[in-house]
């Protein structure tokens, strides 16, 4: 699946995981267990995860951690990068062009990211370093959302996603898939990274959300395919969507969230952080409006969100960034042609004329006015 | 003497048996008749008086006392001169009682002696059927219509004369030729290859049409709002049997139906906008079809919908709602069937022009003209579309299409929907209500992902919601689609309409 919709295909063979890698994502698989129990012991979780194979073995092996080296030593590499082909994934490591670079400002960072959609794509959307790479930008927030913070959460993604931003979030319930969303609809310009194996759509319920993420955007996942997430997983994956993104915006979280762990790695990074206000009354926003207080930037919508991450007045007009026939049509309406009778010779064209016209308005292009005209939203 | 005819009357759109009753006996000359009759039967008697003197018999110089049964029934109208002279001509011996049990009878009579067409030709045929009448005769002229009726010997006549003579048996009464099961319409319709530029509104009409949506066309005075209206009929499926059954029952009742079989074409009635309600939906003291039922399984155009009074505006809701009208009047009650796509046409102001600048008309102008069009009625309209002088380049273009295309294209969504319905009240995907839309709009599963977002940005209403789902469908039928693709949503989100959108109130 992921080897069609590449959009390189022959770069697949020279991105392929080393074994040092590949071996260090199984003995983190093989530990998952472990490191859960581990964590109950109040142990911290970055510092596991950043620890050498050795350490992590004689720290967390047991009795087991015999077995566990010899198995290291013979690990079969071609039955893992099987595993990998057949679930339509590829497994990109460290070593690896295509391996994003901003990922090694972490001191755990991944070894082998497993990426449904294509390498490639990933590289397009945020590969290379903070300085040079594509903008990307983390958005995430609670599982619970209101009815708001979903239409703060989908604006968010898709005015990013339409400005040529990539979106990254974790594909959760609630605002991180309201997120993926409204990035889907504007072009799918996003990346969703999962606890367990990137093959694995999680929750279940979001399948269709994750094929329509493949089909246009990225999945990835650092550990391997088929693996079912653990408690821990999601921190952890926590990590690298901070990572993978210049800014991290939180739209909706509690006192306790998840998503304030990804704002703090991300504040750890040197990262930007920005959060949607909400009233102080608010279970929901306790934790957002907390960050705002120490210090986190405002934002409100897509735009203010632009400005963190791109910079102020930097950012191309929003337009630039739509398929070629919005952007045909926009240029059209701006040039008088305002109304869908204007627009349209024959009735055939009329649907996707019609189509086109109400999703520059979805995307806050156009408005409709009396009579039947629109007018552009300056940008 | 006594004698028994069986005739029958109108009662709103159903046909009553009345069974004329005649005793003749000795006292003063006198004609006298009897059982809820109106002015109209009243003044039969000089009719009929006339007419069978005039037919070379003899009036019975004695009392004669004519009974309509059942005496509840209100009787009106003229079609019962012919019942009465029969009757008296039974009496006298001209006919022969035993023809009469076979035969009903249905006409107004001149006083020459002839048979005149009267209304309702088609609905008595059917009520004598019901009755389990032999045969009915009714005026030459209706003769192909009473004949629609199958099982049922109609004769036509010219004259009170030739009525005694096909009673007697003497003529062997000319059949009326059979009909053809739809005639095809006959005059040139006005076609869609007239129109140059608004491929909009041509798209926007065959939705209409391929969905039966009611449709409202805004836009400044002679753009061509009307004009196209007149084209739909031209892109509407043909009638059905049942369907032209039912349109030419009301037409000959309401006296509107020209032609001499069924009905060929779906009605399209554009009253002015001065009617009453009662002209509109039906009424008066005896229950009369309005425009809405004329326009039964056809279009209705009303032509600067802004300037119709309220009252008839508002009358519109139920005939809308239910597809039906109930009279009620004292006792009796009417139900006209009103299943018509109504086709509204406005100015965008007063004064035509808004939003350009040329528009003379103040703030207030432009509320009281969107009071008008808002709530219920707007409600109840599907789609709105604006329509715009066509540029220059587009008069110069070829024409866009034919009817004959788009009606291939309205035929064949409909054909979908046909078999979605079977069973149900709805014939049309404008007639699905929130049950059937959760049953038959199958969406896909991004497809409500934009209906979800301008509805959570409040620039939806819940029934605009419905209204979009159900435009919706229709374009999905008409691209040949079993699910509602995010395409087919966004293009009817296009669609969508408050009352501000379609005035020139909001800038």
């Amino acid at each position: 699946m992921a080897g069609e919709l590449a959009p390189d295909p022959p770069a697949k063979d020279s991105e392929t995981a080393c074994g040092d890698c590949l071996a260090r994502t199984w003995l983190i698989a093989r530990l998952a267990g472990s490191i859960e129990i581990a964590r109950h012991q109040r142990r911290r979780l970055r510092e596991i995860l950043a620890l050498p194979n050795e350490k992590l073995i004689a720290g967390l092996g047991g009795v087991h951690a015999t077995q566990i080296s010899d198995q290291l030593e013979r690990l079969d590499f071609d039955d893992l990068r099987e595993a990998t082909d057949r679930a339509g994934l590829e497994a990109i490591c460290r070593h690896d062009a295509a391996y994003p670079a901003r990922l090694a400002d972490l001191v755990d960072a991944p070894a082998v990211l497993f990426v449904a959609g294509g390498a490639q794509r990933l590289v397009a959307m945020a590969g290379g370093s903070l300085e040079h790479g594509p903008r990307a930008v983390a958005v995430v927030g609670t599982r619970r959302a209101s009815p708001d913070g979903l239409e703060v959460a989908t604006s968010l993604g898709r005015g990013l996603a339409a400005a040529g931003v990539t979106v990254v979030s974790g594909m959760a319930l609630g605002v991180d898939s309201a997120a993926h969303g409204g990035a889907v609809v504007a072009g799918g310009r996003t990346i969703a990274v999962l606890a367990g194996g990137a093959d694995v759509p999680y929750p279940p319920t979001k399948a269709r959300l994750y094929q329509r993420i493949v089909s246009d955007g990225c999945v990835v996942a650092e550990l391997p395919p088929g693996f079912v997430a653990r408690r821990w997983c999601f921190p952890a994956r926590n990590r690298i969507i901070a990572a993978l993104a210049h800014t991290t915006l939180v739209v909706e979280a509690a006192r306790r969230s998840g998503s304030l762990i990804t704002a703090e790695i991300a504040s750890d990074l040197g990262r930007d952080v920005g959060a949607v206000p909400g009233p102080v009354t608010a279970w929901r926003s306790a934790g957002t409006n907390a960050l705002l207080r120490d210090g986190a930037t405002v934002i409100r919508h897509a735009s203010d969100a632009l400005d963190l991450a791109v910079g102020i007045g930097c950012h191309e007009p929003l337009s630039q960034h739509l398929p070629p026939r919005l952007r045909e049509l926009l240029v059209e309406v701006s040039d008088g042609r305002d109304t869908l009778a204007a627009l349209t010779s024959a009735p055939s064209e009329v649907h996707a004329t019609l189509a086109g016209l109400t999703e520059l308005e979805l995307l806050g292009h156009l408005r409709r006015v009396a009579g039947g005209r629109y007018v552009v939203i300056p940008p | 003497m006594l004698a028994r005819v069986s005739t029958f009357t109108i009662d709103g759109l159903e046909p009553r048996h009345v069974t004329v009753e005649i005793d003749v006996r000795l006292g003063l000359p006198a004609f006298t008749i009897v059982g809820l009759a109106d002015r109209a039967v009243r003044e039969s008697r000089d009719r009929v008086h006339a007419a069978i003197l005039n037919s070379g018999f003899e009036f019975p110089q004695k009392r004669v006392t004519v009974n309509m049964a059942p005496a509840w029934l209100r009787k009106t109208g003229p079609g019962f001169d012919l019942a009465i002279a029969c009757a008296i001509l039974a009496v006298g011996g001209h006919v022969p009682a035993e023809a009469l049990e076979r035969y009903a009878v249905f006409g107004e009579l001149g006083l020459g002696g002839e048979i005149r067409a009267c209304r309702g030709a088609l609905a008595v045929a059917e009520g004598a059927a019901c009755a389990g009448i032999a045969g009915l005769i009714v005026p030459r002229e209706r003769a192909l219509e009473a004949a629609l009726v199958d099982g049922l010997d109609v004769v036509g006549a010219s004259s009170l004369r030739q009525v005694t003579e096909i009673l007697r048996g003497e003529e062997v009464a000319p059949a009326p030729e059979p009909q053809a099961a739809v005639v095809p319409a006959p005059a040139r319709q006005p076609d869609l290859v007239d129109v140059r530029g608004h491929a909009n509104v041509i798209e926007t009409l065959t939705i209409a049409a391929a969905g039966g949506h009611n449709l409202l066309m805004s836009g400044p005075p002679g753009v061509g709002k009307t004009m196209l209206a007149r084209r739909l009929p031209s892109i509407l499926p043909p009638l059905s049997k049942t369907e032209a059954l039912e349109v030419t029952r009301i037409h000959s009742i309401a006296g509107v139906h020209r032609g001499l079989g069924l009905v060929g074409e779906r009605p399209f009635r554009a009253p002015h906008h001065l009617i009453s309600a009662s002209a509109l939906v039906g009424g008066g003291s005896v229950p009369a079809p309005g425009e809405a039922s004329l326009a039964h399984h056809g279009v209705l155009f009303l032509d600067e919908l802004s300037e119709f009074p309220r009252p008839a505006l508002e009358a519109l809701r139920q005939p809308l709602e239910d597809g039906r009208v109930a009279i009620v009047r004292g006792q009796r009650t009417a139900i006209f069937p009103t299943r018509f796509m109504l086709v509204g046409a406005t100015n965008p102001c007063p004064c035509g022009h808004a939003p350009a600048p040329r528009c003379r008309c103040n703030e207030n102008d432009l509320a009281r003209h969107a009071r008008r069009l808002s709530g219920p009625l707007l409600d109840r309209i599907d789609l709105v579309v604006h329509v715009q002088r066509p540029s220059a380049e587009h008069l110069a273009q070829p024409p866009a299409t034919r009817s004959e295309a788009v009606r291939e294209r309205v035929l064949a969504a409909r054909r979908r929907q046909v078999h979605r319905f079977d069973g149900t009240a709805a014939l049309c995907n404008a007639h699905m209500d929130a049950q059937l839309l959760r049953r038959h709009v199958d969406l896909d599963e991004d497809a409500d992902i934009p209906l979800v977002d301008v509805y959570r940005r409040g620039e939806l209403s819940a029934r605009g919601r419905d209204r979009t789902l159900r435009v919706a469908r229709t374009i999905a039928d008409l691209a040949g689609e079993q699910r509602v693709l995010r395409e087919h949503v966004v293009a009817a989100l296009g669609y969508r309409h408050e009352a501000a959108d379609v005035v020139g109130a909001a800038a």
